[in-house]
């Protein structure tokens, strides 16, 4: 799974890149990261730069986790035993995967605490995506399909981006998930090609999941300022249009190819740009979810409080464990 | 901490005859508990056939600021490579 840069207006506003760096240091950085050099932890690097990737790989840790609520919910009524197996496989990827990304980013000198506390506070953003409620089992094909599509086409850039410990979290990430997008899309081809019911279904899930994964990308490029920045210190390799124009080509001939429509009455193939024209996205919805106005936030993030919660005993009887072992150990 | 477990850095033999390379890192209480978080972190795919787990503390690294001294020497120091030395092309298996 995957974030975009998410924030509101207001952190947009009160993040002036402003702080005096040493111009010396500043012009090597800079030389390194357009010569396509990966930066390394121990390496010397703007505040600024270090602020975006703890800012974004934090926030992508916390898509992957709070990703396997909406889907986790679904687990024990998959409707087969096979179906069953490949869900918590994929589910445990996305735990995973939000633990790789945790562990990059703490390399910046956050800590997992800090982060966790962030998320559970509210003050941390996650991928808009996951406050969308998943009410059928069709909406588990069309989260594979659709939402981990948009994922990977977002993620296989960043397997370049210019820090190498995010850099090295994206190759595992990209390996792992082009299994999580096929079986979403074995699941809705087999609806698609069952009773009237079924593929009434799976249109549904199509309609309802369609534009949530077109906003994942974030912000059109004229509303997303630090776009730029980002990629010129190649944190970005692409922007959030050209990836979303992207997702929305290969995307299409999909549907077509099972049957399904695309719940965009504009659009529509141009020859002269290659590429698909397509209907204007609601960004007042995109940016109130953003908020913390969508559908199920407050049930996300009960969720993951309330595990986190219901975890305490067992950290705390892991840590006296350690510790016994330890004093029995110096003992001996 | 309490809370903060400590941090452990994870390298995975991926075949015997390779060396173990580094994978990652996780949070563990103690060694056992690394060693079973590194499994379900970093081997879901048949990555490795065997692991380490080392406390992130215990590294030394060298520090990037001292990467000239360190190893920018071997660059003037090019007759440790063979291509240093011409050999007449008559000359074979050398």
């Amino acid at each position: 799974m995957y974030t975009t840069e998410l924030r509101d207006k207001s952190q947009k506003q009160a993040a002036p890149i402003t702080a005096p760096e040493d111009p010396a240091r500043l012009a090597a950085f800079e030389a390194r990261v357009a010569a396509d050099d990966f930066i390394e932890p121990k390496d010397w690097m703007p505040a600024a730069y270090r602020k975006t990737l703890v800012r974004q790989i934090s926030q992508h840790a916390h898509s992957e986790i709070v990703g396997m609520l909406p889907e986790g919910n679904w687990i024990t009524r998959a409707p087969s035993l096979r179906r069953k197996a490949v869900l918590l496989a994929k589910v445990q990827d996305e735990g995973g995967h939000g633990l790789y990304l945790y562990a990059a980013a703490e390399t910046l000198g956050t800590s997992r605490e800090e982060m966790i506390e962030a998320l559970h506070s509210g003050r941390a953003k996650y991928s808009t995506i996951f406050n969308y409620p998943t009410l059928t089992w069709a909406d588990i094909g069309a989260i594979g399909w659709l939402v981990d599509g948009a994922a990977i086409m977002n993620q296989v850039p960043l397997q370049r981006t210019s820090y190498g410990p995010y850099a090295r979290a994206m190759v595992r990430v990209c390996k792992e998930e082009s299994f999580h997008q096929r079986q979403g899309y074995e699941i809705m081809m087999v609806l698609a090609a069952g009773t009237a019911p079924q593929k009434r279904m799976a249109q549904d899930a199509l309609n309802r999941w369609w534009w949530p994964s077109i906003m994942m990308f974030g912000p059109p490029d004229e509303n997303s300022p630090n776009t730029a920045q980002s990629i010129r210190w190649r944190i970005k390799r692409e922007t959030n249009d050209e990836l979303r124009q992207k997702f929305i080509d290969v995307t299409v001939p999909q549907a077509e190819a099972i049957g399904l429509a695309i719940p965009d009455p504009d659009l529509k193939w141009n020859e002269a740009r290659d590429s698909y024209d397509y209907g204007a996205v609601d960004w007042e919805e995109f940016y109130a979810v953003v908020r913390g106005e969508g559908p199920v936030a407050k049930e996300r993030m009960q969720a993951r409080v309330k595990a986190w919660e219901d975890g305490a005993w067992v950290r705390e009887a892991a840590t006296a464990h350690a510790a016994k072992r330890e004093t029995r150990e110096a003992a001996e | 901490m309490s809370k903060n477990w400590p941090l452990w850095e994870v390298f995975i033999r991926a075949k015997n005859g390779l060396s173990h390379r580094h994978a990652g890192s996780v949070h563990a209480a103690d060694p056992r508990m690394a060693l079973e978080a590194a499994r379900d972190t970093y081997t879901r795919r048949m990555e490795g056939v065997s692991l380490w787990v080392v406390p992130s503390a215990s590294i030394v690294a060298s520090d990037p600021g001292d990467s000239g001294e360190l190893f920018e020497p071997a660059a003037d120091k090019i007759y440790r490579h063979p291509t240093f030395y011409s050999i007449p092309e008559n000359v074979k298996n050398i």
